[in-house]
């Protein structure tokens, strides 16, 4: 028999209440993790000191790999193996990737999601994120000692469904239990303290190593809505660097031919184009096919030459207005996100659109991750009393291929997740037994403009005159962004259901086999990583549900109450066994057994939503 | 109170046409805060799956609430006259010439002033549309009425999108030059 725990006199009744939950920011150069400590988050440092790391991954020839620091420095040394900047690739094939030529890697093309050839073979954006993202998770384990309760993950506000997916594929194989996706610059509005202390509309201008998003949000009473979203997924102070590096050579007249050339012509851009962030005129010197080319940058030319690709994030911001139904000069305050917005040309642009100083108090690179530790520690529930709730919008609007090649929009972009639409289709032919259906997003009114996210069939509809049948498609979009489609015939009830997964080739299998591959498979290891998580899925239902008896248990009868209760005690009496599959089958029929107890829940809590407003009115 | 209650059930609203946005809005968050998966992330599968059923159904009620011309469509609806706008595109012949003259003014339009012009005569009339909803739908509860005054309003929307297009294109070439 389990013994009872009595907890010191004063203390919280539950010694595990506190979930260590982290906020990650996967960036396209470097990546952060941050927690809430003592009610701050802070950017986790490695044992060195450092919060960044660079998002570098190096795949060497015995089997090892570094991460971080060591990466980059091999950069020049090792480029075809020494994986930067991974976050472009994600949820993208080898046709999306712009610039690509002038690319060290040397790219698969996968329908979906290309790959890369390293010396320890093909790598998937997939697994090089997740090993950037296991890096920071074992820094968070190690600066707390204990396991992580989960993680929430920020990415651009732009990107689509694939890209998306990816980054929750990447997560889920570096072990992270994902809260949530949010979006950076909601993640940045949060970290602004924006929650407390403004209302109004704030408009979140992010530009990172190598995306671009632009935000408007509303908040009241730390409801953070998203109006509008706009960007540029494949904009960022990369491109700033490669024009720099460009024109330099052209300058300087020489070519870089070899990998080797093109990362080093890059990195010393960089360093020039930081330099030229402090100080009126900098030195770019590379060694360059054996040729030592130097040379003079002065912040005009920089400027110049960069001015199409600044300009391009201001159109987007206006673009963005427009999408919001907003003036400029309704925006209250301007916040400034991503190490490229130190640039000071893009400082100027951004004053000057907007006629006001934009925030930059808080450090860029930092403020990402910080407001993402900040939902994560409320989404695991350690601080109960606090209103935080984030309102995003799709991003993308989604569609379905009709006759001719034409999109037919089901979900419009900007409109508030979790969402569902439904539409109705039809037959074409007499005696039609299958129709495809070919679900795509993006703006364009022609399927081939657009990103095709994945097809399927509806198999099995009975025969019946062209134009009879009713196949009604459900778009559903979770608060992450994420889709997943279902289509039914109505009059025969044929239905079919997927999650929109497929589309870019990883399924659910490939990532159990990248799963072993990366945790060199002991068995016995995999056995005991089985066994954690279903402790920790145990403990979150029973830390759930004594939460909700204590809230709302006067909802339930004496018998439904001693139900849950004898569920519970199943999951405890479960839980010191070293079988992971007994587990698990208590937590789920505690999950099952408290179903009809949420309902409950949940329409009081509705009820008690209106009733507030209602004495409020009356 | 359930996912079956109408949108103005749900909202706690009097089933009419005139509302108040900023009421909307309001009670749109109060709801999301109780409902909303987030509320839930750390409560198992049976509650985020309830929770994201009562969160898309009151995003889907946010919606057609918020914008008039869905709202008026849908108090048709509730009250037995559908719009039924895929079936039946009759409209009156005055209402159609209008229509004519405003694409020939969006065709000939070479500036950003004409396209300003065209956007303002556009927004005068939405608002004398939806005076008339307001009248029919409120006072008359005449909802046959109702329903044409929405129909003509569908027109005037997407023509008023294409004037929208339009200025985005011409704000483009402008930023351009």
């Amino acid at each position: 028999m389990a013994l009872l725990q009595i907890s010191e006199p004063g203390q919280t009744t539950n010694p595990h209440q506190r979930r260590i939950a982290v906020g990650i920011d996967l960036g396209t150069t470097h990546s952060l993790v941050a927690s809430v400590r003592h009610g701050v988050a802070e950017c986790l440092p490695d044992a060195q000191g450092r919060v960044i790391l660079p998002s570098v991954v190096r795949y060497l020839k015995d089997g090892g790999r570094q991460i971080g620091f060591e990466a980059q420095a091999a950069l020049a040394l090792d480029p075809e193996n020494s994986i930067a900047s991974v976050k472009r690739f994600m949820g993208r094939g080898v046709n999306d990737v712009v610039g690509r030529e002038k690319l060290p890697y040397r790219f698969v093309d996968h329908p979906g999601m290309l790959g890369l050839e390293t010396v320890q073979g093909e790598k998937s954006p997939v697994e090089v994120s997740a090993d950037i993202l296991a890096t920071l998770r074992y820094r968070a384990e190690d600066t707390f000692g204990d396991d992580l309760f989960g993680a929430v993950i920020t990415v651009p506000a732009y990107f689509d469904d694939a890209q998306r997916q990816a980054t929750k594929d990447a997560a889920k194989l570096a072990g992270l239990n994902v809260l949530r996706l949010i979006n950076e610059p909601t993640a940045a509005a949060i970290a602004y303290g924006l929650d407390n202390a403004s209302e109004g509309v704030y408009a979140i201008y992010d530009l990172g190593g190598g995306t671009f998003d632009i935000s408007i949000l509303r908040l009241t009473k730390g409801v953070f809505e998203v109006l509008a979203t706009g960007g540029d997924s494949a904009l960022g102070g990369d491109d700033y660097d490669r024009a720099l590096a460009d024109w330099v050579m052209a300058q300087a007249g020489v070519r870089a031919k070899t990998p080797q050339d093109k990362a080093i012509a890059i990195i010393a851009a960089r360093a020039c184009k930081e330099e030229l962030s402090a100080a009126h005129c900098a030195e770019c010197h590379a060694c360059i096919g054996g040729e030592n080319v130097q040379f003079e940058v002065v912040n005009q030319q920089f400027e110049k030459l960069t001015a199409d690709l600044t300009q391009r994030t201001i159109q987007a911001v206006r673009k963005t207005l427009r999408d919001a139904h907003l003036d400029k000069d309704e925006v209250k305050g301007v916040v400034m996100v991503g190490g490229s917005t130190r640039m000071p040309q893009i400082q100027r642009a951004v004053a000057d659109f907007f006629g006001r100083t934009p925030l930059t108090n808080l450090n860029p690179d930092e403020v990402v991750a910080l407001g993402a530790a900040i939902q994560a520690n409320q989404l695991a529930g350690n601080n109960a009393g606090g209103d935080l709730l984030l309102l995003d919008v799709i991003p993308l609007s989604l569609g379905i291929e009709t006759m001719g090649g034409l999109v037919e929009r089901i979900v419009p972009r900007n409109e508030t997740i979790p969402t569902a639409k439904a539409q109705d289709f039809t037959t074409y032919q007499d005696g039609q037994t299958a129709l495809a259906l070919h679900v795509v997003q993006g703006e364009r009114d022609l399927v081939a403009d657009c990103r095709s996210l994945a097809r399927f069939e509806l198999r099995g509809i009975p025969p019946m005159a062209a134009g009879a049948a009713r196949i009604r498609v459900t778009f559903t979009v979770d608060a992450d962004g994420l889709l997943t489609v279902s289509a039914k015939e109505q009059v025969s009830g044929v239905e079919t259901r997927i999650d929109v997964k497929p589309s870019y080739g990883l399924g659910d299998d490939q990532i159990a086999k990248m799963l072993q591959d990366s945790f060199t498979t002991a068995d016995a290891d995999m056995k005991t990583r089985a066994l954690v998580e279903a402790r920790v899925d145990g403990d979150r239902m029973l830390l759930a549900t004594q939460a909700a008896l204590d809230a709302d248990g006067d909802l339930l009868t004496d018998a439904s109450r001693a139900r849950i209760e004898a569920l519970m005690v199943a999951v405890r009496t479960a839980r010191p066994l070293e079988d992971a599959v007994l587990i698990e089958a208590a937590t789920q029929a505690l999950a099952k057994g408290t179903e009809a107890f949420a309902a409950m829940r949940m329409n009081r809590g509705i009820q008690k939503a209106l009733a507030g407003k209602n004495i409020a009115t009356v | 109170m359930n996912l079956q209650s109408d949108d103005f059930e749900l909202f706690g609203l009097t089933p009419q046409f005139a509302q108040d946005r900023a009421a909307i809005d309001a009670r749109w968050k109060d709801l999301q805060r109780e409902a909303h998966p987030d509320k839930f992330a750390a409560q198992g599968a049976a509650a985020q799956r309830l929770a994201m059923q009562w969160s898309v159904r009151i995003n889907e009620a946010y919606q057609r609430l918020k914008d008039p011309l869905k709202r008026a469509a849908y108090l048709c609806e509730l009250n037995a006259a559908p719009v039924n706008a895929e079936n039946n595109t009759a409209m009156p012949a005055e209402f159609l010439m209008q229509q004519m003259d405003w694409r020939e003014a969006l065709d000939a339009a070479s500036s950003l002033a004409d396209l300003d012009d065209l956007d303002l005569q556009v927004k005068q009339a939405v608002r004398n549309v939806l005076h008339k909803c307001e009248q029919f739908l409120d006072q008359q509860q005449d909802y046959q009425q109702a329903v044409q005054q929405v129909r003509a309003l569908m027109f005037i929307e997407r023509f008023e999108r294409d004037v929208h297009a339009r200025l985005d294109q011409m704000d483009i070439t402008e930023q351009g030059q």
